[in-house]
């Protein structure tokens, strides 16, 4: 009977709706995709949502990985507020975030007016995408990667100081390949959620077609126009690009989990 | 750890670390990349919604959350949580309960599933409901001819809101549940309890710190989701508008010190949210762990 409420409940809500894209989608066939995929406008937000969310990913990664090391080996005053102001992002409205971003990065904002001398413009630009990407994706990089280095033994760090190498050395060649795959699924995660962010990005975009627009938001400007059929056709293509990234994402961590690994 | 002797007798004693940490300057370094980091990105917005809000001082801040729209939005954002909530809370029992104490075929199917909604984006789950329930569809007509309105009206919000939010309580019962297995349960049934009866008398005390927390990640989510919510409301003012889509709409006429106001508000729910949490973490962390948290 459980499973059988489960499984309704997962119809009504996920099943049936995802069918419904499905099929609106093969309605449209490879041809009605195809002319939607190479409109000029669509190609430049994929490449504008995929381009950005990688770059952000990259950037959460390498700080990502810095602050889940130093909340899990240093202990200075504050650390337990640090660590637990890492969730902001999921618990802080997306809409929230987008406003305030903007304000500080805006011409005579916070940050911006420092920028702005020097002609760097962030608010209204990819950069300004960029980061806030970067806000909603750094939890995941450090909630994934903090747990695994929390079980690192200290004998194999003992054994490679005792073996001669010098710290940089043990980090580099013994510490960060076994922390590998908890990266790479980190930056997976942080992917994912950078790629189909809406809320935070959109007030700090601009949303100029062809330069700052992202493919969330075209998909919301065709159902405005009621063009059902090319916001269902640009929705089917990210999603079609999304699986097989993390479909090629789930490969290269097998392959690295088979090679290092702590067996996460 | 190899203790070089020469070192010991030496004054430079200071500078000596011991072989598996950095250096002091590289630990302070690390620590400080940490700190201006996390206050750049994630303090100061923080900080500058509630500086922004109270701009104009306070009487403007305090008018804003009065206006009738803004109470509206408030209104609205609470009674879509209040049915959000409690349906994903049966569910993740219910979800949680089926895959860790039961063996059946395509249970990792069933969990991808679950976890679908975090994969997909937010506009994409609004326009899954867009597709379904607009008038050239399939379903749109006939709740139409019934009179029921589900697209730009609450149930539409509901249902989005449900969609984006009813992974978190059950991803947090279900490793939870299966660490802890089903012999408490066995030993239950074996002594005359009846299903109900263990259920709520052994399973759920077994699972109520785990439950709490799903539920307040899964709040926080209903009460500040907007890309989803944005797709199927229709964006009717005093109507359909919940507190995230009043913000946009203030800011869109460039009412800052309203549109900071009622986000501020988002932005305390955010912190009770966080410090509840890491409460609840603190207290029972052993416990929640054993899920393999986050």
């Amino acid at each position: 009977m459980a499973l059988g409420f489960t499984l309704a409940y997962l119809a009504l809500i996920v099943l049936i709706p995802l069918t419904g894209l499905a099929w609106r989608s093969a309605s449209l066939g490879w041809a009605g995709l195809w002319h939607v995929a190479t409109d000029p406008r669509t190609l430049n937000a994929l490449k504008i949502s995929f381009g950005t969310a990688f770059v952000a990913a990259l950037i959460n990664v390498f700080f990502g990985v810095v602050v889940a090391w130093v909340l899990v080996r240093y202990r200075f005053p504050g650390r337990r507020i640090i660590d637990a102001i890492v969730d902001l992002p999921f618990a802080l409205p997306t809409a929230v975030a987008g406003i305030a971003l903007t304000s500080i990065y805006a011409k005579n904002g916070w940050i911006g007016r420092w920028l702005d001398p020097l002609g760097i413009k962030v608010a209204f630009t990819p950069i300004g995408i960029t980061i806030a990407l970067i806000f909603v994706g750094l939890p995941f990089v450090v909630r994934t990667v903090q747990p695994v280095m929390e079980e690192i033994r200290t004998e194999v760090e003992e054994a490679a100081a005792t073996l001669g190498a010098n710290r940089f050395q043990t980090i580099t060649r013994v510490l960060l390949p076994g922390l590998q795959p908890a990266i790479l699924t980190g930056f997976a995660l942080a992917f994912a959620r950078a790629v189909g962010e809406y809320g935070s990005v959109i007030f700090i975009a601009g949303n100029l077609p062809y330069v700052s627009e992202i493919a969330p938001l075209l998909i919301v400007i065709r159902l405005e126009e009621f063009d059902y059929a090319g916001a269902t056709a640009i929705a089917a293509i990210m999603l079609l690009i999304s699986f097989a990234m993390l479909f090629i994402i789930n490969l290269i961590q097998a392959w690295s989990r088979r090679r290092y690994g702590y067996g996460t | 750890m190899v203790h070089d002797l020469s070192q010991t007798a030496a004054p430079a004693a200071a500078t000596w670390h011991p072989a598996t940490t950095e250096s002091r300057g590289s630990r302070y370094v690390l620590i400080g990349i940490t700190l201006v980091f996390l206050g750049l990105f994630l303090v100061l917005p923080l900080v500058s919604v509630f500086v922004e809000a109270f701009r104009k001082g306070p009487a403007e801040y305090f008018t804003a959350l009065i206006e009738p729209d803004a109470q509206a939005a408030i209104r609205l954002t609470l009674l879509v949580a209040a049915i959000a909530v409690p349906l994903n809370l049966v569910f993740g029992v219910v979800a949680a309960w089926t895959i860790a104490k039961f063996e059946f075929k395509g249970k990792a199917f069933l969990t991808t599933l679950i976890d679908l909604p975090f994969s997909v984006s937010p506009v994409i789950s609004g326009l899954v409901y867009v597709l379904l329930f607009s008038s050239h569809s399939l379903l749109g007509p006939w709740f139409k001819s019934h009179g029921i309105e589900i697209l730009f009206a609450v149930p539409g919000i509901v249902l989005a809101t449900v969609f984006v939010t009813f992974p978190f309580v059950a991803r947090e019962l279900i490793p939870l549940m299966q660490h802890q297995g089903t012999t408490d349960e066995e030993a239950a049934l074996s002594l005359g309890a009846n299903g109900w009866q263990t259920f709520w008398h052994v399973t759920l005390p077994n699972i109520k710190w785990g439950l709490l927390y799903g539920v307040l990640l899964c709040n926080a989510r209903a009460m500040g989701e907007f890309g989803a919510v944005s797709v199927v409301s229709g964006h009717i003012r005093g109507l359909t508008n919940t507190m995230p889509l009043h913000v946009e709409i203030l800011y869109n006429e460039y009412n800052f010190v309203a549109a900071f106001a009622v986000a501020s508000l988002l932005a305390l729910l955010a912190l009770v949210t966080l410090i509840l949490k890491s409460l609840l973490e603190m207290r029972y962390g052993a416990e929640l762990r054993a899920a393999g948290g986050h």
